[in-house]
């Protein structure tokens, strides 16, 4: 059922319909594009000043067997007009490469919500394969949904034919076909695509580049003039109204590079960083490994053990020793960074969340290591706990991490997530001098030095590294004599000691902000309190709700070890408390633990962020019981 | 020790820390520490530019017991710490000192990366062939049949060489000593000092508690002269009280056999001559053991190569020159990005 949206006037002139907000999907085989389709949209909607929210979404398998529902990889961004902190519940447009794209998604686009077919793709086979009885685009299966349905790989060769590409390079093209014709629907400058291909293959391949070009222009002219009986809609989505300043676009794992680099200049140190391959955390070594003009040192270490080894020896030889993963890789790390916190020395480990446990769902997002991040380690060890809740605050919480870890010589845990590090949304760039020093002063010879020195307010031990005359010390796991830092099994000293550590760590609460509340206000019926990356999803249905009158607040904590020392007494203002969780409640373990309130969750363990609607409608329950 | 002497004065005592040392008595590290810290005093080197760093066991705590920089961290890991310490700062004096539980049970998979990537340390295993600081049980250097409390019985699991282990690995230097033999130890300390890259040196050490005697048929002084053989580059590779026995390819099965010069027809042309950068030869010696063969202890390998530190810091510097740092402000401000004017 192809509509026609877009009112051409008698004079041939194009009628764009405004709209405030659109969600789209792009949906296609692994090896179809999807990913880099949906960046290269982002880019153009970032560029034309909308804000922005973009979800990634793809199979752990790199090239599944094609045309299977298990293969297909996905991108949804979400773009308007006004401020938005979510990609979006549900796509108002799918853009369908197979069968099998359409299969796994069509459930989540409402009824009368726009789906873009690549026909060429609905052969028998991939019809099959894809798990649909007949055909869907004749069976009734799309009745309630305004359909395009076009022959995009013929298109795409007809494209690029001439152009010395092969066929199957040609074939190719067609995420850059379909990108095309949703930049015309959406009015998107195609150039920063145009000037990224040329970028990646116009030296290299410059027959490939000019093939793309010539794909991405064609779906353009397709939608133009409108080849379909029934036109194309056409919408424009007006400039959001954002604070003024320099913007770009973000994700998270650029946020945390950029923000470790950042902490160790302010420290005065280098970054050294150790990590271990692993989804979803591999892309800050990446990033990292492109950074090394920025006094970065890289080392891809043989696995997590010699991550945060190789890291920890950094640390004691002066550097800001940093090593990444996800839960499982973390896990592995755990006795290393008991070292570091038993050696008294600054370690940052960045921890993107994944699906678990053991492999679980390493492309989906959950927020399943908090109980791991506070209490997962062997005898009296805990640690700062830092974690982020958007893209652009990565940068602010890895800065954040990097100087507890140095004033107060110690590991600091930051979770992000799948969803963190993978999501884009546009960034106002921040003034790198605005961000205050924390310049570390290692120790210098002197009068009765030893290495387990305290700082009276911090806490922190005196840090002398190797190759300072004078300050020839030995340091290690074994427990060390408070008075002497040396060898120590003495019962009373041993006591001291741990009370001593958890005393630093503990103490970190009067060197964090107070907790505020987001959103609502600061007593009332209902309290929701997130933590991570729910901040979105969150933050905006308790806004919506606001809006709609009911009695509720957003409360987001950044902090989750030590915790604002307000944070029990803010709690207590509230009737009801509400966790949202992407687990199955970890955070509302430990708030009643520690302030003993009758917290409920909301626990969602699907692999998925939280949908805003959901969230309205439990806030809605709580406050009708 | 807080005392600055100038280093040229420094005589071995200065290198030792004021820690008393917590060894059992007549154990074979007393022997080894006292080797090394001669070597400091021999080579002058300045304390604090040395780091010890080492893992878990009876031969870990030996950080502790050197007036320099020393990190007893945990079991097994001394090499990936080593490195992340020797990355950070390139002019550290790093030497890894490791039992045979740490570097090739534990630690196995440390020491493999160590080694092929050529870190600029010297790894120092001490080789006991038993586990001691957990009372006894048997380690993966263990000689089959090997009676403990884990294998009441006699272990059953072949041991691991560890010289061949460390030249599987890529080593570009690999030694063996005795840790009683003070004349040779130092000298093969100073080698993998000099050497540039990870330096693999195995020390025979005997744990007089659990594993008594272990090496003595053929590290006794009355055993040594027929049961040892000393390797040095360009010498024939002899042995024997009277120097006449050595050691002669058999080019039939590519094994290596021992002979006696002016038996069965035997030259002097005969005898091999030690080549310590040719690998093939250095596999074939450090496989030798006693008693089929005498044990090979020397510089076996020696072939430097550009070292992993010296690669990392290539590579930074070639960043440096072909894309000079900006300030972070425009760090953050490279690439896309849009300007939303006020109002």
């Amino acid at each position: 059922m192809a509509t026609k949206l877009a009112e051409s006037r008698p004079d041939g002139e194009l009628q764009r319909k405004s709209v405030d907000a659109v969600v789209i999907r792009f949906a296609g085989d692994s090896g179809d594009g999807m990913q880099l389709t949906g960046t290269q949209f982002t880019q153009s909607t970032a560029l034309m000043g909308n804000d922005l929210a973009t979800f990634p979404d793809f199979p752990a398998e790199i090239r599944a067997p094609v045309g299977t529902t298990y293969g297909v990889s996905a991108f949804q961004i979400n773009f308007a007009s006004y401020d938005i902190m979510t990609p979006g519940d549900a796509p108002d447009v799918l853009v369908a490469m197979n069968p099998a794209a359409l299969k796994v998604h069509l459930r989540d686009v409402p009824k009368g919500g726009t789906i873009v077919l690549n026909t060429d793709a609905f052969t028998d086979r991939n019809i099959a394969k894809a798990g649909f009885g007949a055909n869907p685009l004749e069976d009734g299966t799309l009745d309630n949904y305004v359909t395009i349905e076009i022959d995009i790989q013929k298109m795409t060769l007809a494209a690029v034919a001439g152009l010395g590409v092969t066929n199957k390079e040609a074939l190719r093209c067609k995420n850059m076909w379909a990108l095309g014709l949703m930049c015309w629907m959406y009015d998107r400058d195609r150039q920063p695509t145009v000037d990224w291909i040329e970028q990646r293959f116009g030296k290299r391949a410059p027959e490939i580049a000019k093939a793309n070009i010539a794909a991405l222009n064609a779906g353009h002219a397709y939608g133009e003039t409108a080849e379909l009986p029934s036109g194309i809609p056409a919408y424009i989505v007006p400039k959001a109204d954002v604070q003024p300043g320099v913007y770009r676009a973000v994700t998270g794992t650029e946020a945390v590079a950029w923000g470790l680099v950042t902490g160790a200049r302010k420290a005065g140190l280098k970054l050294f960083f150790g990590s271990y391959p692993i989804t979803p955390a591999s892309s800050l070594l990446h990033t990292l490994s492109n950074l090394k003009q920025y006094g970065v040192t890289t080392f891809q270490a043989e696995d997590e053990i010699a991550a945060v080894c190789s890291a920890i020896g950094a640390s004691f030889a002066g550097s800001i020793g940093v090593t990444s993963s996800s839960g499982p890789g973390v896990a592995l790390k755990t006795e290393g960074i008991t070292l570091a916190f038993a050696a008294e020395l600054p370690l940052v480990i960045v921890n993107s969340q994944r699906g678990g446990p053991s492999t679980g769902l390493p492309t989906k997002t959950e927020q399943s290591d908090l109980y791991q991040a506070v209490y997962g380690r062997n005898a009296d060890s805990p640690l700062p706990v830092i974690a982020s809740c958007t893209a652009g605050d990565c940068f602010f919480a890895a800065i954040e991490a990097v100087r507890i870890a140095v004033t107060y010589m110690t590991p600091v845990i930051l979770l992000t997530d799948g969803y963190l590090a993978n999501a884009a949304e546009p960034w106002e760039i921040p003034d790198i001098d605005e961000v205050p020093d924390f310049k570390v002063d290692f120790a210098t010879a002197g009068e009765g030095f030893h290495p387990f020195l305290r700082d009276g307010k911090t806490l922190a031990r005196n840090w002398a590294v190797p190759g300072t005359p004078g300050l020839m010390h030995r340091i290690g796991g074994i427990e060390k004599s408070y008075d002497t830092g040396h060898i120590s099994y003495d019962p009373d000293n041993h006591h001291r000691m741990t009370k001593v550590r958890a005393a630093k760590v503990d103490g970190i609460a009067d060197d964090i902000p107070l907790q505020e509340v987001a959103s609502g206000p600061k007593s009332g019926r209902l309290a929701v309190v997130g933590w991570g990356s729910t901040f979105g999803a969150i933050n905006q249905a308790v806004e919506r709700s606001l809006a709609a009158g009911l009695d509720v607040a957003h409360i987001h904590i950044r902090h989750v070890w030590p915790l604002p020392r307000n944070l029990g007494e803010l709690l207590a203002g509230y009737e009801k408390i509400l966790v949202p969780e992407m687990n199955n409640g970890q955070l509302i373990t430990v708030l009643r633990d520690r302030f003993l309130v009758p917290a409920e969750g909301l626990n969602q363990i699907s692999g998925l962020p939280f949908k805003v609607s959901d969230l309205e409608a439990a806030i809605r329950e709580r406050l009708e019981s | 020790m807080n005392v600055q002497t100038p280093v040229e004065q420094l005589k071995p005592a200065d290198y030792a820390s004021d820690q008393e040392v917590r060894w059992c008595p007549g154990c074979g590290d007393y022997a080894i520490v006292k080797s090394v810290q001669r070597t400091m005093a021999d080579l002058k080197l300045a304390p604090e530019n040395v780091v010890f760093i080492s893992g878990i066991g009876c031969a870990a705590r030996f950080p502790y017991y050197m007036a320099t920089y020393g990190f007893h961290t945990i079991h097994g890991r001394a090499p990936a710490i080593a490195t992340g310490t020797k990355l950070a700062n390139p002019d550290l004096d790093i030497w890894v000192v490791m039992g045979d539980g740490d570097c090739l049970s534990i630690g196995g998979n440390h020491t493999l990366h160590a080694i092929r990537r050529n870190v600029d340390i010297q790894m120092l295993l001490f080789n006991n062939e038993i586990y001691g600081l957990t009372k006894g049980q048997y380690s993966p250097t263990s000689r089959l049949g090997t009676r403990s409390p884990s294998t009441p019985q006699g272990s059953i699991d072949a041991p691991v060489n560890a010289t061949v282990f460390a030249l599987g690995a890529g080593a570009r230097f690999v030694a063996r000593s005795v840790d009683t033999n003070q004349k040779h130890l130092p000298g093969i300390l100073k080698r993998a000092h000099a050497h540039r890259g990870a330096s693999f040196v195995e020390i025979i050490q005997n744990c007089i508690v659990y594993n008594d005697g272990a090496f003595s048929g053929w590290t006794d002084k009355a055993a040594a002269a027929d049961s040892q053989i000393l390797v040095e580059h360009g010498q024939k590779l002899v042995f024997g009280k009277d120097g006449d026995r050595g050691l002669r390819l058999d080019r039939d099965s590519l094994s290596l056999e021992v002979v006696t010069v002016g038996e069965n027809g035997v030259t002097e042309d005969d005898i091999l001559v030690h080549d310590e950068t040719n690998r093939v030869l250095a596999n074939l010696l450090g496989a030798m053991e006693h008693p089929e063969f005498p044990v090979a202890i020397g510089v076996l390998y020696c072939n430097p190569a550009e070292t992993y530190d010296a690669a990392v810091h290539r590579q930074i510097a070639e960043t440096l020159e072909k894309t000079p740092p900006t300030d972070l402000n425009a760090m953050l401000r490279s690439g896309r990005t849009w300007t939303v004017a006020p109002g």
